[in-house]
């Protein structure tokens, strides 16, 4: 057991949530967090999404990685990774079909996240399974509170709801109090990331 | 002026370092080289090309010719309102800027306390020298949104800019973008019911303090402006009066921007002492002008070249934004076609797209981004033929 949760893989797994955080400091995966957070519900299902391909794929790549050819690595890793996101896919449509329609083609563009083949070249194509199972997960949950933290903010002043729910005040609106509408707009989704990479840098300046 | 230079003396050594209240070091240090030239020259042995005057001084020429823009559409403000309200023949001259003033007013005040509020607190944080671009921007401010904009939506809009648009590029003189447009586009994109629409959002309705009147038919107010009307196609043309108000400055619109000669009045201010450089100013009324020309020869609008210039925010854009020396060309020739560009871009918003029956915000923002492109080419040719010559 102390094995299972050595220092190494702990830091496989914490990592990605802080230090080497794949949107706050990697830079990777942009695109989707700015397409899909306008909500926090769709921003929700694409974390997790995410969080279950990153950690299969990156089970099944380091499980086959030493019989994996070289050369066409790749494309063995793309065909894993598509079939779990038509698997991703095919589940949100039978179960949150309004949320699938919100993500419309974010969650096949998932194939072409930066971050799932990132992770697969660079950590499950040199480790075990286990390590690179923590590792999928870790990375998969760094890019989703990330994803949390803008749709939060972005629901929230741009729709004045949180899960659909009203809850800024009658009252303020009574005042003149109005819906930001650039917080709808991308624009405004990729100034919120900047800022979160802002704050995250200012916390963890002495780490570096 | 000596009793200011003793007060400030006094001041000094209690926010010196040390001092009680160093926390307002920046503060005082800002309204001191506001008041006074600092005396402190350069240092020997290093070569330094100093001209006569600093910026802040440059600064309060701008803002002086920003008054007479700012004083009519004080004026303007009260002229609507009476209009609007039925009363114009028994209102004097004085009860409608009274009523503009107070109308007014508040705007100033909470776009100087919330951005220069915002400049001390990053100056002290920095520790740095208080940075005076904000004196300009914090009365373009208020020139450039409706007058029944609600304070607060100024006040985070301002702060947004503040932030985003200059603090984060390093402060004055860094910035990409004019501030005092980014305020106007956030507000433009975050509120659009309260920045565009038909003319009740151009004309104050209520009773400021006892002045003015509260408007009781805002049918009378449903109409849209010119250029709303021209994006919709129901645009009929001008008549003579209306041109003649629109060059005087009697239509409904954002605070300082509706009058074409107390523009001008500011625009020979800032040509005669040499702070905006004409090149900009007349290329993007000639690259407007062209552009509305040639549109109009095509059959795509109804509005006459000349028009453009006088409607909406194209004069106040080309005299005081455009010609801003942070955020425009630098090489002399780069000037001509970044100008010439503004123009065009605007008035081809304005026509080809109906969403947005002004363009001359989103035309300068986007040549502010071009403008260090523009200088990189021309600097780039400079470099060549001169390569070339002495290589002959």
């Amino acid at each position: 057991m102390s094995k299972l949760f050595s220092e190494e893989n702990k830091a496989a797994f914490s990592n990605p949530l802080n230090l080497n955080n794949p949107i706050a400091v990697q830079v990777l995966g942009i695109c989707s967090a700015l397409a899909v957070t306008s909500q926090l519900k769709p921003a929700i299902v694409m974390g997790l999404s995410v969080t279950v391909i990153t950690a299969f794929s990156n089970v099944i790549i380091s499980l086959i990685r030493k019989s994996i050819p070289n050369r066409i690595r790749i494309i063995v890793q793309l065909v894993v990774v598509a079939t779990l996101v038509t698997i991703v896919s095919q589940l949100l449509k039978a179960y949150v079909y309004d949320v699938s329609v919100q993500l419309s083609v974010y969650v096949g563009l998932i194939i072409t996240n930066c971050i799932l083949m990132g992770r697969l070249e660079a950590f499950a194509m040199q480790n075990k399974p286990w390590p690179s199972l923590l590792d999928g997960i870790g990375n998969g949950l760094g890019y989703a509170w990330v994803l949390v933290v803008v749709g939060f903010v972005r629901e929230l002043f741009g729709f004045g709801t949180l899960f659909g729910y009203n809850v800024i005040p009658k009252f303020l609106f009574d005042c003149g109090y109005t819906n930001n509408g650039m917080m709808v707009m991308p624009a405004m989704s990729l100034i919120i990331v900047g800022c979160v990479i802002w704050a995250h840098r200012a916390y963890n300046k002495e780490e570096k | 002026m000596k009793a200011l230079r003793k007060i400030f003396d006094n001041i000094k050594p209690y926010v010196e370092e040390g001092g009680k209240f160093h926390a307002f070091r920046s503060l005082v240090d800002g309204f001191e080289t506001f008041a006074f030239v600092p005396n402190q020259t350069s240092r020997v042995g290093s070569v330094n090309i100093h001209d006569a005057i600093d910026s802040k001084r440059i600064m309060s020429f701008v803002v002086i010719a920003l008054i007479p823009a700012l004083l009519f559409g004080m004026y303007n403000v009260g002229y609507q309102n009476a209009l609007a309200a039925g009363a114009l023949e028994s209102t004097s001259c004085w009860a409608m800027f009274w009523y503009g003033f107070l109308a007014v007013l508040p705007k100033i005040l909470v776009s100087y306390i919330v951005g220069l509020g915002i400049e001390f607190v990053v100056a002290q944080w920095k520790n740095e020298e208080i940075q005076e671009g904000y004196l300009v921007s914090g009365i373009i401010i208020p020139m450039i949104v409706p007058v029944t904009l609600p304070l607060w939506m100024l006040a985070l809009a301002v702060a947004f800019s503040v932030i985003f648009a200059k603090e984060i590029f390093g402060g004055t003189g860094m910035n990409i973008f004019n501030p005092a447009l980014i305020t106007r586009a956030f507000l433009f994109f975050s509120y659009p019911a309260a920045m565009t629409g038909d003319n009740s959002v151009w004309v104050s309705q209520s009773k400021i303090l006892g002045a003015g009147y509260d408007v009781v038919s805002p049918d009378a107010l449903s109409g849209a402006t010119p250029l709303g009307m021209a994006a919709q196609d129901s645009f009929a043309g001008f008549d003579c009066n209306t041109i003649h108000d629109a060059i005087v400055g009697l239509i409904p619109g954002s605070i300082g921007e509706t009058s074409v000669i107390a523009i001008a009045i500011g625009a020979v201010i800032l040509l005669w002492t040499g702070i905006a450089s004409w090149k900009t100013m007349l290329s993007v009324f000639v690259g407007g002008a062209a552009t509305g020309y040639l549109l109009q020869a095509l059959g795509l609008t109804e509005i006459q070249w000349y028009e453009h210039l006088v409607l909406g925010g194209f004069a106040f854009g080309a005299v005081f934004m455009a010609t801003d020396p942070v955020t425009s060309c630098r090489t002399e020739c780069g000037k001509y076609v970044y100008g010439l560009l503004i123009g065009f871009v605007a008035v081809l918003v304005r026509v080809l797209n109906p969403g947005y029956p002004e363009g001359m915000m989103l035309a300068i923002l986007l040549m502010n981004l071009f403008a260090s492109l523009i200088d990189y080419c021309f600097v780039q040719r400079n470099i060549s033929m001169r390569a070339k010559r002495a290589t002959k």
